[in-house]
C-alpha cells in the first residue's frame, strides 16, 4: 500500500472506531438503564457487617461472576475493608436482556479498540515515525489508551458500569479530534525526530489515558447523588478513580521526566518553564495533592474527587489550551484546522 | 502527617511567649493541612508564568509590552510577573513548602525507624471482625504457621496459640525517600542557578566561536560563575546544511539540518569534525552547544562614492516568514565617503514573481535567492553616538527621519540576484548582492545542576511507585482445638484492592500440607 492509501486507511478506521464505541456505548447505557438500579453504599440503609471478602476467598477469584450487581457494593473485589456492604430493599427484577446488552457493548468496545489501534498504526506506518507528532494524532492515541485501560481493567474486575461513560468520552475525544485538529499525514519539525518521542509522548498518552478513566469516574461520581441510581454507587466509582490515578500518577511522573531529558537534548535546558512545561508540572502538583488529601489528610468522597477533576481540567487545559492560546517551545505541535 | 496528627489541630496560641509562638508556628507549618496548602499555592503561582511571557523564555515578548503598554509592563514588572519564577513571592511559596517538608519527613523517619525494630502487635482475641478472615484446613501449629509465614516474608511475633505477621515496610520506606528525593531536586535545581551558565550566540559559515563571555550575544551566568570558569573551547562553522520537504501538503517543512562544525576542544588540542544536530548537541567538558535555530545571511559588497569598497560581508537576516525564510536585512555602511549609506534588504530565498510584478519567496530552500532593496539611504546613521544599536535596525526613528531616501518604493530596482548590482542615484556608490550563507543560532550552557537532578528524579520515581504500590498488610493466626483462624488487614487506605486474592493465597499456604508449601 502507498503511504497514501495507509493515511486514507487511517482515517477511515478512526470514523469506524467512532462508530464503533458509540455503538458500545449504547449497549452499555441499556444495561445501565434497565438493569438494576444500585444504592449508594454510603447511604444508611441495612448495613450488614458480613464482609464481602469471605465469599471472595471462597470464589478464588475477586469477581464472583454470578454477583448480583447489590452483591457487588459489598466490594467484591476485596475492598471490603473499606465499607459496609448494603442490602437495600429490593428493587423489582431487571430484565434478562440487560446484561447481554451489557456484554453486547463490550464486543463492540473491543471492536472499536481494534479499529482504533489500526488507525494508529497505519497512521504510522504512511508518516513512517512514531504516529504522535501532533495535536491529532496524539489525541487519538489517548483515546486508544483510555479505551485500552478500560477493557483492560474490566478482563480483571467488573467495571462495566464505567462502560457507556468511557466509550462517550472516547466517541466524543476522537470526534473532536477529527474535527478540530486533523492535519494530513506528513513528516514532523526535526526537533521530533527522536526516540524520545516514543518514550516522552507514549508515557504522556497511557497516563492520559488513565487520568481519562479516572476523570470520567470523578465527573460521574459528583452527578450522581446519594441512595438510589441507574448510575455506579459512589464507592465504586471512587475506588476506580483512585486506583486509575495511582497508577497514572508515576507514569506521568515519568512523562515529565522523559519531556525533561529530551529537553535537554533539543532545548538546551531541561527545565525552562515553558506553559507545557508549567502545565504539566501544574497537572502534576495536583494530582500529587489528590493522593495526599486521599492518603494521609483522609479527604474522601466530594473533596477528593473536586480536586482530582481540578487536576484533570488542569490536565486537558495543557493539551488544548496550551497548545493553542499560550504557544511556546511545544508549539509545533501542529494544531490542524 | 498521618490522620491523627491532622486532627491534632494546632491549638490557638492564647498568650504564648516568643517560644510559644514559634512552636505553634513550627507545628502549624508542618501540619498536613498546612502542606497541601502551601502545594496548591505552588501549582496557582506558577499559573501567571504560563500566561505573562516570561525574560528568561521571551525576552522579546517583554519587550513588546514595554513598548506597547509601559504602564501594564510597569505594573508586571512591581510583581515579578515577567521573572515569576525568580520571584520572591514565588521562593517564599517552594521554601515553606520544602521546610514543611522537612519537618514533616524528620518526625516521621525517627517513628519509622522506631517502628522497623517493633515486633507486630499480638494477635487480637476474634479473628472473624477483620476485614479478610478466613479458616484454614489442616494441622497447624505456632510454630509451622510461623515458619509459613516468614516464608511468605512476613515479620511474625508469636505468642501462645497465636501468630501475628506483617510485611510492606517498604511502602514507608519508598514515602521517605520520595519526599526527600524531591529536597534533593531542589538543591539540585540551586546549583544549576548559582553555578551554571547559559548563552546565545549566532555564527555565520566561514565564522568561528570562541567560549569567552565577550563572543557571547546574550550570556547568562549565574551567580556564582566567574569569566574564567568558562571551558576554553572554540570551533568554526564550515557549513551549514538544511533540507525541507519539496511537495504535498508539507511542502517547505523542514526535515532535518546539519551544521558542519570544525572543533577545538581547547586551544592546545587538535581540530576535530562534528556533525551538529538538532537533538545531539555538543558536549565539551559538560558544557553542552546545542543548535536552536537557523537563517541566511547574503553576501554583499558596498562601494562609496569615491570608489572605495566601504562594506564587504555577510548580513545576518532576520527571519520575517518562518515557512519560506523571508529574511529582513540591514547593510549600515558607517565607512562610505562622502557620505554614510544604509540599506533595508528583503532576502527571498526562492524569489518568485506574482501577477502584479512583485516578489515573494516561494520555499525556504535557495533555489532562486534574491535580495530585493527596500530602501537605501544616505546620511548620518548615528553609530558613531555612542548609544548602543541593534544590527537589525538601520537606525532608531529619529535619526530614520534625517537620513535621505535614496531609492523607496517605485524608485527602489527589482530584486537582485546573486552577481548583480544596484547603481545609486547621484553617483553616492553601489551594493552588489555576490552570494549567500547561512547563519545558525546556538544555545551554550553548563549546568552542573544535571547530573543530580536526573538522579534524584529518577530515585523521586522509583520511591513513588514504592510507595504507591507496596502496601502495609498484616496477617494474624489464632490456633485453637485444632481450629486454625486467619484474619488479615491492610493498613494503608485504597490498597485493600487485591489483597483479596493474596489473602487466598495465604491461606492455601498456611491450610496446604508440608511439601506442597513453597
Ligand atoms: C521538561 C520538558 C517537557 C515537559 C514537562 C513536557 C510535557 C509534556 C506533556 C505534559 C505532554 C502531554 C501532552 C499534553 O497534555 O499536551 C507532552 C506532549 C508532547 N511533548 Fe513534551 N514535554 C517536555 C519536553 C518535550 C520535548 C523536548 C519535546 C520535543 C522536542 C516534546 C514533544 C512533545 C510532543 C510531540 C508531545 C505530543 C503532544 C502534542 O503534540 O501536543 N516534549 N509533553
Amino acid at each position: 500500500m502507498s503511504a497514501e492509501q495507509l493515511a486514507g486507511l487511517s482515517d477511515d478506521l478512526v470514523l469506524g472506531a467512532v462508530l464503533l464505541y458509540l455503538a458500545a456505548m449504547i449497549g452499555f447505557a441499556l444495561e445501565l438503564a434497565f438493569g438494576r438500579a444500585r444504592t449508594n453504599t454510603g447511604a444508611t440503609a441495612l448495613t450488614v457487617t458480613e464482609p464481602g471478602v469471605k465469599e471472595s476467598v471462597a470464589a478464588g477469584s475477586s469477581m464472583a461472576a454470578g454477583s448480583s450487581v447489590a452483591a457487588r457494593s459489598s466490594g467484591e473485589s476485596g475492598e471490603g475493608a473499606e465499607a459496609g456492604a448494603t442490602v437495600a430493599v429490593s428493587p423489582p427484577e431487571p430484565p434478562s436482556w440487560a446484561p447481554k446488552a451489557g456484554t453486547v457493548g463490550l464486543v463492540f468496545g473491543w471492536v472499536g479498540l481494534a479499529a482504533n489501534l489500526g488507525s494508529v498504526v497505519t497512521r504510522g506506518l504512511a508518516v513512517g515515525r512514531w504516529p504522535w507528532g501532533n495535536m491529532y494524532e496524539f489525541v487519538v492515541a489517548i483515546c486508544l489508551a483510555a479505551v485500552a485501560a478500560f477493557l483492560i481493567t474490566q478482563l480483571r474486575s467488573n467495571v462495566r458500569f464505567l462502560g457507556a461513560f468511557v466509550m462517550v468520552t472516547a466517541a466524543l475525544g476522537l470526534g473532536f479530534a477529527v474535527i478540530w485538529l486533523h492535519v494530513q499525514a506528513g513528516p514532523v519539525v526535526p526537533a521530533l525526530n527522536s526516540y524520545w518521542i516514543a518514550i516522552h509522548v507514549s508515557a504522556a498518552v497511557i497516563a492520559s489515558g488513565l487520568f481519562t478513566v479516572g476523570g470520567v469516574s470523578g465527573i460521574l461520581y459528583l452527578v450522581r447523588g446519594e441512595g438510589f441510581s441507574r448510575l455506579p454507587t459512589r464507592t465504586d466509582l471512587e475506588r476506580v478513580a483512585h486506583r486509575a490515578i495511582v497508577l497514572a500518577f508515576p507514569v506521568w511522573t515519568f512523562a515529565v521526566i522523559a519531556g525533561a531529558l529530551w529537553a535537554d537534548k533539543a532545548w538546551g535546558r531541561y527545565w525552562g518553564w515553558d506553559p507545557k512545561e508549567i502545565w504539566a508540572f501544574i497537572t502534576w502538583i495536583v494530582y500529587a495533592g489528590y493522593l495526599h488529601a486521599r492518603a494521609t489528610a483522609g479527604w474522601k468522597g466530594r473533596a477528593a474527587t473536586i480536586v482530582q477533576l481540578v487536576a484533570f481540567a488542569c490536565l486537558l487545559f495543557n493539551l488544548v489550551g496550551v497548545n493553542i492560546f499560550l504557544g511556546g517551545l511545544h508549539s509545533y505541535a501542529d494544531v490542524g484546522g | 502527617m498521618t490522620v491523627d496528627e491532622l486532627q491534632k489541630e494546632t491549638p490557638q496560641p492564647a498568650k504564648l511567649g516568643l517560644v510559644g509562638w514559634l512552636r505553634w508556628f513550627w507545628r502549624t507549618l508542618t501540619s498536613m493541612k498546612t502542606a497541601l496548602v502551601l502545594l496548591f499555592l505552588f501549582a496557582l503561582a506558577s499559573i501567571p508564568g504560563s500566561l505573562v511571557p516570561q525574560r528568561s523564555v521571551e525576552p522579546d515578548k517583554v519587550a513588546l509590552i514595554y513598548q506597547n503598554d509601559p504602564a501594564l509592563a510597569e505594573w508586571y514588572d512591581r510583581f515579578y510577573l515577567f521573572d515569576v519564577f525568580t520571584a520572591p513571592w514565588f521562593a517564599a511559596i517552594y521554601l515553606l513548602l520544602f521546610v514543611s517538608l522537612i519537618g514533616c519527613v524528620l518526625p516521621r523517619t525517627s517513628t519509622y525507624l522506631k517502628e522497623l525494630r517493633r515486633k507486630p502487635p499480638t494477635a487480637p482475641k476474634n479473628l472473624s471482625r477483620l476485614p479478610y478472615h478466613a479458616r484454614a484446613e489442616g494441622e497447624l501449629d505456632v510454630e509451622e504457621a510461623a515458619r509459613r509465614l516468614r516464608r511468605l516474608r512476613f515479620r511474625v511475633a508469636t505468642g501462645p496459640g497465636w501468630v501475628s505477621a506483617e510485611k510492606g515496610y517498604l511502602r514507608e520506606t519508598g514515602n521517605l525517600l520520595f519526599h526527600v528525593a524531591l529536597l534533593g531536586l531542589l538543591v539540585a535545581v540551586g546549583m544549576g542557578s548559582l553555578f551554571g551558565y547559559r548563552g546565545n550566540v549566532l555564527v555565520v559559515e566561514g565564522d568561528g566561536f570562541a567560549n569567552t563571555v565577550a563572543a557571547y550575544d546574550r550570556y547568562m551566568p549565574g551567580s556564582r560563575v566567574s569569566a574564567e570558569s568558562l571551558e576554553p573551547f572554540s570551533f568554526t562553522l564550515k557549513d551549514f546544511q538544511a533540507s525541507y520537504q519539496l511537495g504535498g501538503d508539507k511542502r517547505g517543512q523542514e526535515l532535518d539540518y546539519t551544521a558542519k562544525l570544525s572543533v577545538n576542544d581547547s586551544p592546545e588540542s587538535p581540530a576535530r569534525d562534528y556533525d551538529l544536530k538538532v537533538n545531539e548537541p555538543l558536549e565539551i567538558d559538560g558544557t553542552q552547544t546545542y543548535l536552536i535555530g537557523h537563517g541566511y545571511a547574503p553576501v554583499f559588497r558596498v562601494t562609496d562614492g569615491k570608489g572605495q569598497i566601504a562594506f564587504d560581508g555577510p548580513v545576518p537576516c532576520l527571519i520575517e516568514s518562518k515557512p519560506t525564510l523571508t529574511s529582513g536585512c540591514v547593510v549600515k555602511v558607517p565607512d562610505a565617503q562622502p557620505e554614510q549609506l544604509g540599506f533595508l534588504l528583503q532576502f527571498l530565498p526562492t524569489s518568485v514573481r506574482l501577477t502584479d510584478g512583485s516578489h515573494v519567496s516561494a520555499f525556504p530552500g535557495q533555489l532562486n535567492p534574491q535580495a530585493k532593496i527596500v530602501g537605501a539611504f544616505s546620511g548620518d546613521l548615528g553609530v558613531r553616538s555612542g548609544k548602543p544599536q541593534s544590527v537589525y535596525q538601520l537606525a532608531p526613528d529619529d535619526v530614520m527621519k534625517k537620513l535621505k531616501p535614496l531609492a523607496m518604493g517605485s524608485k527602489a530596482p527589482p530584486p537582485l540576484a546573486v552577481g548583480q548590482s544596484f547603481d545609486l542615484p547621484d553617483k553616492l556608490g553601489k551594493i552588489e548582492f555576490t552570494g549567500v550563507k547561512e547563519w545558525m543560532t546556538l544555545q551554550i550552557a553548563h549546568d552542573p545542576g544535571r547530573m543530580p537532578a536526573l538522579l534524584a528524579s529518577a530515585l523521586a520515581t522509583v520511591a513513588l511507585v514504592m510507595s504507591l504500590m507496596i502496601r502495609r498488610r498484616r496477617v494474624f493466626v489464632r490456633i485453637k482445638d485444632g481450629a486454625v483462624d486467619v484474619g488479615g488487614l491492610t493498613r494503608t487506605e485504597g490498597s485493600g484492592t487485591g489483597f483479596g486474592e493474596e489473602f487466598a493465597d495465604i491461606v492455601k499456604a498456611l491450610s496446604a500440607g508440608e511439601k506442597d508449601v513453597r
